[in-house]
């Protein structure tokens, strides 16, 4: 489902990643391990479309990958069920409310559907972030560090829907994350792609 | 699309959106000029149009940067480009989103306050249509600027250092067309060439400022 050969990855104009492949079949996950600054994050967005790959190629099924960060693009002055209805509607989701019903219920939201998004703890932001990928029904996921401030129950929780919902619906995922999500899911470690310090390229950077 | 149009016209008339700041800053500007220049109405009716022109764009100017920034800051606009909307859509409905909450207000206050300037009688309607035609040109360039300086830090100031000289030919032709209107004149092609300049760039625009925004993610 998503096919990455030969990839390598820029973040500002340096070379960070080079040479990475690998395969990701409907209802696996990949984990991303290695220290911080060595370009989980890059690769991610690389992934996503969101920064142009230096070379290789990323085939995945159009309109299919979905990003998250620890930028949620939650509304302060939206309601969390107003916040998850816009990102259905963009998305051009059919049946919103059973939907959004679902996906409440999964994140342990239900409770909280009339708050303002802007008087979430952390916590609960995350958890309303991550129920947007539940609402938006895409099959590639590319998350970036999605348990940040999750306490150990609501990692628990997204760990179920991930498997019970979203794997066992043919979707897939590649997640970069510190902790142990208890998913039995094989890990790709990123230090060996470090690309060498003196590696050439992104030289348009500098009159962007 | 749609969606998006329903969320920012939502976002800007909740607390905090800045609704009506901008129609409160033209009214002051416009207010100002009387007791700045005297209680002479002559010279204010002549220079009444010059005065609403200037102030509806500085009214505009005046949330310009709260476009993208707001939507870059929480991570809203990473996430919409990675949505089936294309950019250029994005664009767009920012800068109506824009035009409804800025342009829109100010041309229906635009009457109320040319009254208290003495503005000649005949000019009223070309002062609302001016405007009409106008406005829209203003949201779209603005959007433009807002998308170059999206993620600069006091990207405000210098958003409005970039926005305001794209801004001149329309204040020249929508301030004649006012002018032409107050003095009898015909004031068609003034009025022809504004609608010009709005119809360019709102055909054009989108698409540069979908490739700023591309840009300015990575």
């Amino acid at each position: 489902m998503l096919r990455v050969t030969g990839l390598s990855c820029v973040r500002g104009g340096v070379p960070v990643l080079s040479d990475i492949s690998f395969v990701v079949a409907p209802g696996e996950v990949l984990i991303l391990r290695g220290p911080n600054g060595i370009g989980k994050t890059t690769l991610l967005r690389t992934l996503a479309g969101l920064q142009p790959a230096l070379s290789g190629e990323i085939g995945h099924p159009e309109d299919q990958g979905a990003y998250t960060s620890h930028a949620d693009g939650i509304k302060a002055a939206l309601t969390v069920t107003e916040n998850l209805s816009f990102w259905a509607d963009v998305h051009g989701v059919t049946r919103v409310s059973s939907i959004l019903q679902e996906a409440l219920l999964a994140f342990d939201l239900a409770d909280l559907r009339d708050r303002l998004g802007g008087t979430l703890s952390a916590g609960q932001k995350r958890r309303l972030g991550l129920a947007r990928l539940a609402v938006i029904g895409r099959k590639v996921l590319f998350l970036d560090e999605p348990t940040v401030s999750l306490d150990r129950f609501s990692v628990k929780l997204f760990a179920d829907w991930l498997r019970d919902q979203h794997l066992a619906q043919g979707g897939c995922a590649v997640i970069a994350t510190h902790i142990d999500l208890g998913l039995e899911a094989p890990e790709l470690d990123l230090t060996p792609f470090k690309s060498a310090l003196d590696a050439s390229g992104g030289s348009d950077e500098a009159f962007l | 699309m749609i969606a998006l149009l329903l969320r920012d016209l939502r976002l800007a008339v909740r607390a905090g959106g800045g609704f009506g700041l901008g129609l409160a800053f033209f009214l002051i500007v416009v207010v100002l000029v009387p007791f700045g220049v005297g209680p002479e109405t002559e010279l204010l009716s002549r220079i009444a149009p010059g005065i609403l022109w200037v102030a509806s764009l500085l009214a505009a100017l005046l949330s310009l940067d709260r476009i993208f920034a707001l939507d870059f800051e929480d991570g809203s606009l990473a996430l919409l480009a990675t949505s089936p909307l294309p950019m250029e859509g994005v664009a767009l409905i920012k800068a109506t989103a824009h035009w409804i909450t800025t342009g829109l207000p100010l041309t229906i206050a635009a009457p109320i306050l040319g009254f208290l300037l003495s503005l000649a009688p005949e000019a009223y309607v070309y002062l609302l249509v001016s405007l009409l035609l106008g406005t829209p040109a203003l949201s779209m360039i603005g959007t433009f600027g807002a998308a170059l300086t999206v993620g600069l830090r006091r990207g405000g100031l210098l958003l409005s250092l970039l926005v305001l000289p794209l801004y001149v030919p329309t204040l020249i032709f929508g301030a004649e067309a006012v002018r032409r209107g107050a003095d009898g004149l015909d004031p068609t092609g003034a009025l022809m060439l504004l609608g010009g300049i709005t119809a360019g760039t709102v055909a054009l625009l989108p698409f540069a400022t979908a490739a700023v925004l591309r840009i300015n993610l990575r």
